[in-house]
């Protein structure tokens, strides 16, 4: 974590692929800050459960990726990005229920193919950009 | 029952200023100042891990004085089954209700009875569609404190149906009613496991008034039976016991909620445990549980602070008597039937609202300020929790830096730094911890207390 200016809040995490024991740290530690800064408990729940799944999908599909994460007055911008194999088609993507989570990601009860429709759900603003065997960057915005 | 409302306190003669107390609270409520622990009562939710962790048993639990029961004609002691599972075997139930006679009571109740009306009850939250899952009951007042503060999302997740103190408490009334006793003669006193339940019993969430007129602390009760209860025959009191079932004598031990309700049901005890619980909970990482049984004390109220009896044992005894009794829905008495509308309405609470007690106030942008600058502190702090500061870790002794509540010569690394540099001299940073810590705590002593594993 990496603290900055007075008027913004900004705090970075790594992840690593594959490493389903560890995901949910950055989005504990952002809970964290947000609930010292006294923001409504219903958005903070929409704010952690989208981080939450974008984590899982970093852990899940890429190699690698990092959580920056920008706290100002009223608003608070997450960008997770990482490397890996992109989505080739962000529509289909976003539907409900489409997965393309290996066997072995399922058994461990990720990868119903609700990971980007809940991330939707509970943001404010959602912006995906990805490059095939590149690597996604998802930004997502929620108001205070 | 109003007045003050801090139910447990420290023995400034007794408290060695250790750092015990402050490394096991839940929710780093405690502070080591000038050489004594103090509690900050806004973020207690009086779970006892303080109590338990104390080397020279300096907390101690505020009490009613047993004389007031006299005051009343009627003289009901409520107490929850696991009163009777720490007694030691060779005493029957009826040498243990007589026991309480003596001590001054008139009529003895178990709180959990009768037992089918708050099962029914709870079932009906649960079935509603509108009840958000999972559910969690507000069984152990300490974890319903601790959702409020510190989880406060998950408030609306709590079934909103009082614990079995009020439903036994609402049965004995019309009991005793029926034979013809009036409202205000009628005194309830609620033999009490902890001091969460004081603090429910006393200053109830979700209640605009408790029901019970007084407190007794189960040590306390225990030793008074003791002194009085005989090896001979007792007397026949199953008539006081005629509501009471299995569901009701287990209620109380772990499990004893969650095997009754949902179709995936959870039991967590353990404060620590429920800590890291609602954490995967707040943040959706728990699927498909629809009832979640949460308890303070490891195996659960058997386990309460003011208990006596060994815990597991108090277990055992208890689910053995749990054997011997029917089944709740078995139980139905014309008296219950008739009245169990009447009582279902009674155990419905007010609605519990978060009381988040971790922001650094109201202010937003004055927050971030707060929280960057101590982000910065923790950067010179040695990080490894070790306490010797008075605060529970590194990040707790930043945040009460910028609240004005800590120096930076409080963390003992910086200072020997400090001193390293030429900053401060020896002699003023030797003042310094030991105006934090006393004097006594640089004299060679080989009885030291509150070293490591001290009551082994």
């Amino acid at each position: 974590m990496q603290p900055e200016t007075k008027k913004k809040m900004k705090l970075t995490f790594n992840i690593k692929g594959g490493d389903f024991t560890h995901a949910g740290h950055p989005s504990s530690e952002v809970k964290k800050v947000l609930k010292q800064l006294g923001i409504d408990s219903k958005t903070i729940k929409n704010i952690v459960i989208a981080l939450y799944e974008a984590e899982v999908n970093v852990v899940a599909h890429a190699w690698k990726g990092t959580v920056s994460v920008e706290i100002d007055e009223n608003k608070i911008t997450i960008l997770v990005s990482d490397e890996g194999p992109g989505i080739p088609d962000i529509d289909l993507a976003m539907q409900a229920g489409y997965s393309t989570a290996s066997k072995k990601v399922r058994e461990m009860g990720f990868g119903a193919g609700m990971g980007l429709p809940n991330i939707k759900k509970n943001t404010d603003e959602l912006l995906i950009e990805s490059e095939v065997n590149k690597g996604t960057k998802v930004k997502m915005v929620n108001y205070f | 029952m109003n007045g003050s409302s801090i139910y447990h306190a420290l023995d400034a003669t007794k408290c060695i200023g250790c750092t015990h107390c402050m490394k096991s609270c839940p929710t780093e409520a405690i502070r080591v100042v000038n050489g004594l622990a103090v509690i900050d009562h806004d973020r207690c939710v009086y779970c006892g891990q303080c109590h338990r962790a104390c080397p020279t048993h300096a907390f101690y639990v505020v009490q009613d004085d047993l004389a007031m029961i006299r005051s009343f004609k009627y003289r009901v002691i409520l107490f929850p089954s696991i009163m009777i599972g720490q007694f030691p075997e060779k005493y029957s139930e009826d040498q243990i209700y007589d026991g309480l006679k003596k001590v001054g009571f008139t009529h003895v109740y178990e709180v959990e009875q009768p037992m089918q009306v708050l099962i029914d009850s709870i079932n009906e939250v649960l079935a509603n569609k509108e009840t958000p899952k999972p559910a969690i009951s507000i069984y152990c007042p300490a974890i319903v404190r601790l959702i409020q503060g510190r989880y406060p999302s998950l408030t609306e997740n709590l079934i909103l149906r009082k614990a079995p103190h009020n439903l036994a408490a609402h049965f004995a009334i019309e009991q005793l009613m029926l034979e013809g006793a009036r409202r205000e003669e009628i005194g309830l006193f609620y033999a009490t496991p902890c001091i969460a339940k004081i603090a429910a019993v006393k200053s109830p969430v979700g209640e605009s008034e408790s029901i019970v007129d007084g407190i007794v602390n189960m040590n306390q009760l225990y030793n008074e039976v003791m002194k009085v209860i005989s090896e001979g025959q007792a007397e026949d009191h199953s008539v006081q016991r005629q509501n009471l079932s299995a569901e009701g004598i287990t209620w109380s031990l772990t499990r004893g909620e969650s095997c009754h309700f949902g179709s995936r049901g959870i039991a967590i005890d353990g404060i620590h445990n429920a800590v890291r619980f609602l954490e995967r909970l707040e943040n959706d990482q728990v699927k498909g549980i629809d009832f979640i049984e949460m308890r303070a004390c490891d195996q659960s109220c058997a386990g309460g602070i003011l208990l006596t009896g060994n815990r597991f044992m108090t277990v055992e005894r208890l689910e053995r008597r749990a054997k011997r009794y029917p089944a709740a829905k078995d139980i139905s008495p014309e008296t219950i039937r008739a009245k169990t509308k009447e009582l279902k309405l009674k155990l419905i609470l007010d609605s519990i609202v978060p009381k988040p007690h971790f922001a650094f106030g109201k202010d937003r942008v004055k927050a971030m300020e707060k929280m960057s600058k101590a982000q910065r502190i923790v950067c010179f702090l040695p990080g490894i929790d070790c306490g010797a500061c008075g605060a529970p870790n590194c990040q707790a002794l930043a945040e009460d830096m910028v609240n004005n509540k800590a120096k930076m010569s409080d963390c003992t690394f910086l200072q020997q730094m400090w001193v390293d540099e030429g900053r401060i001299n020896a002699k003023k940073a030797f003042l310094n911890t030991q105006k934090k810590w006393g004097t006594d705590r640089f004299k060679a002593d080989c009885n030291k207390r509150g070293r490591r594993n001290e009551g082994f």
